[in-house]
């Protein structure tokens, strides 16, 4: 579903990753490790369009993308409903009932999100993945100040609710999920320290 | 784009919003005047149209780096932009929102804010109209100036100081409108150029900030 050929990205001018190149099929997840810097998020954000690679090739269903990032992306000034109705009603689907237990919000939904712990904010920015409807999903460290408890949530909904119904997961993290899924080495993909475009001004002078 | 203009209206009239925040510092400015200027009635009637129209372009200003940069903070941006949703879309929509909470009260008050600096009732509705013509331009090209400034930090200043020239021939022809019509001259020229400016405004620049957009999101 998501086939990834000798893709190379680039973060501020410079090729940080090069000769990149995965499948990942219906069901499947993949998870991205690498030391800070590696360009895992330069990664990611190639892959769901919000920048262009330097060369290779992304291929995946049109409009089945959806990326999150370490930013949570919640209104505080809304309260915790309206802001799940707001991207349900962007990509134009019902917000399901699933997604109040799943992770553990349906207490939450009347409360101002700008009342909510570091904790629950990450848990309401995460249920916007299952208002969205999106077959693919690149997530940027998900689990970044979420409990044991809240992890095993999160694992829970991505294996039943996403894997289990043909989606396909990309997801950079530093802890052990709990998935089974295979893991993508970063580090053995970086590239030589060098400028995208040719540096020979600077050599020159 | 609904429910995108549906949210932003929301935040705008919550706490912290800034609906209003316009309005407040366009009557400020208004009050002010007489006290610089001092109290003859005929300098202050003369000079009315153009404090009011001064002062509106000022108060557009005052709420223009929120457009954007509250979604950047956030990382709402980031996710819209990889929505089903096109960013010229999302442009529209968000110079829309600061029409409704900006130009829109400030045409409505401005005509009773005039008679603080003693403006002709003859030309209430010249002052209304011109502002009513010309504050979606003000919207818009703010916005333009908001997307260009998106990633910098404390880009207010710069983002003012892009903007406010781009401000002039929309203020030019909106003074010019407002003016003629106190003065109760034939004012269909200003009236047109005003026009003018607004529809080429509107339609060019939501393509220019979503271009703008997509590169400081890169």
């Amino acid at each position: 579903m998501l086939r990834v050929r000798d893709l190379a990205v680039a973060r501020g001018g410079r090729t940080v990753l090069e000769g990149v190149s995965f499948d990942v099929n219906p069901g499947e997840a993949l998870i991205l490790r690498g030391a800070n810097g590696i360009g895992k998020t330069t990664l990611l954000r190639t892959l769901a369009g919000l920048q262009d690679p330097v060369a290779g090739d992304i291929t995946f269903p049109e409009d089945e993308g959806a990326y999150a990032s370490h930013a949570d992306a919640v209104k505080t000034a809304l309260s915790v409903t309206e802001n799940l109705t707001f991207w349900a009603d962007i990509y134009g689907n019902p917000v399901p009932d699933m997604i109040w237990d799943a992770f553990d919000i349906a207490d939450l939904r009347d409360r101002s999100a700008g009342t909510l712990s570091a904790g629950q904010k990450r848990r309401l920015g995460l249920a916007r993945l299952g208002v969205i409807g999106r077959k693919v999903l690149f997530l940027d460290e998900p689990t970044v100040s979420l409990d044991g408890f809240s992890v095993r949530l999160f694992t829970n909904f991505i294996r039943t609710e996403h894997l289990a119904k043909g989606g396909v997961a990309v997801i950079a993290t530093h802890i052990d999920l709990g998935l089974s899924a295979p893991t993508l080495e970063l580090d053995t993909y970086a590239a030589s320290d060098r400028p995208a475009r040719s540096s020979s001004d600077e050599a020159f002078l | 784009m609904i429910p995108l203009l549906r949210r932003d209206l929301m935040l705008a009239t919550r706490a912290g919003g800034g609906f209003g925040l316009a309005l407040v510092f366009f009557l400020i400015v208004i009050v002010l005047v007489p006290f610089g200027v001092g109290p003859e009635t005929d300098i202050l009637s003369r000079i009315a149209p153009g404090i009011l129209w001064v002062a509106a372009l000022l108060a557009a200003l005052l709420s223009l780096d929120r457009i954007f940069a509250l979604d950047h903070e956030d990382g709402t941006l980031t996710l819209i932009a990889t929505a089903p949703v096109p960013l010229e879309t999302v442009a529209v929509a968000k110079s829309l929102v600061h029409w409704i909470t900006t130009g829109l009260p400030l045409t409505i008050a401005a005509p009773f804010l005039g008679v603080l600096l003693q403006l002709d009732p003859a030309g209430f509705a010249a002052v209304a109209g011109s502002l009513l013509l010309g504050t979606p331009a003000l919207s818009v090209i703010g916005t333009f100036g908001a997307a260009l400034t998106v990633g910098v930090r404390r880009g207010g200043l710069l983002l003012s100081l892009l903007v406010l020239p781009l401000y002039v021939p929309t203020l030019i022809f909106g003074a010019e409108v407002a003016r003629r019509g106190v003065a109760e001259l034939e004012l269909t020229t200003p009236l047109l150029m005003l026009a003018g400016i607004t529809a080429g405004a509107v339609a060019l620049l939501p393509f220019a900030t979503a271009a703008v957009l997509r590169m400081n999101l890169r």
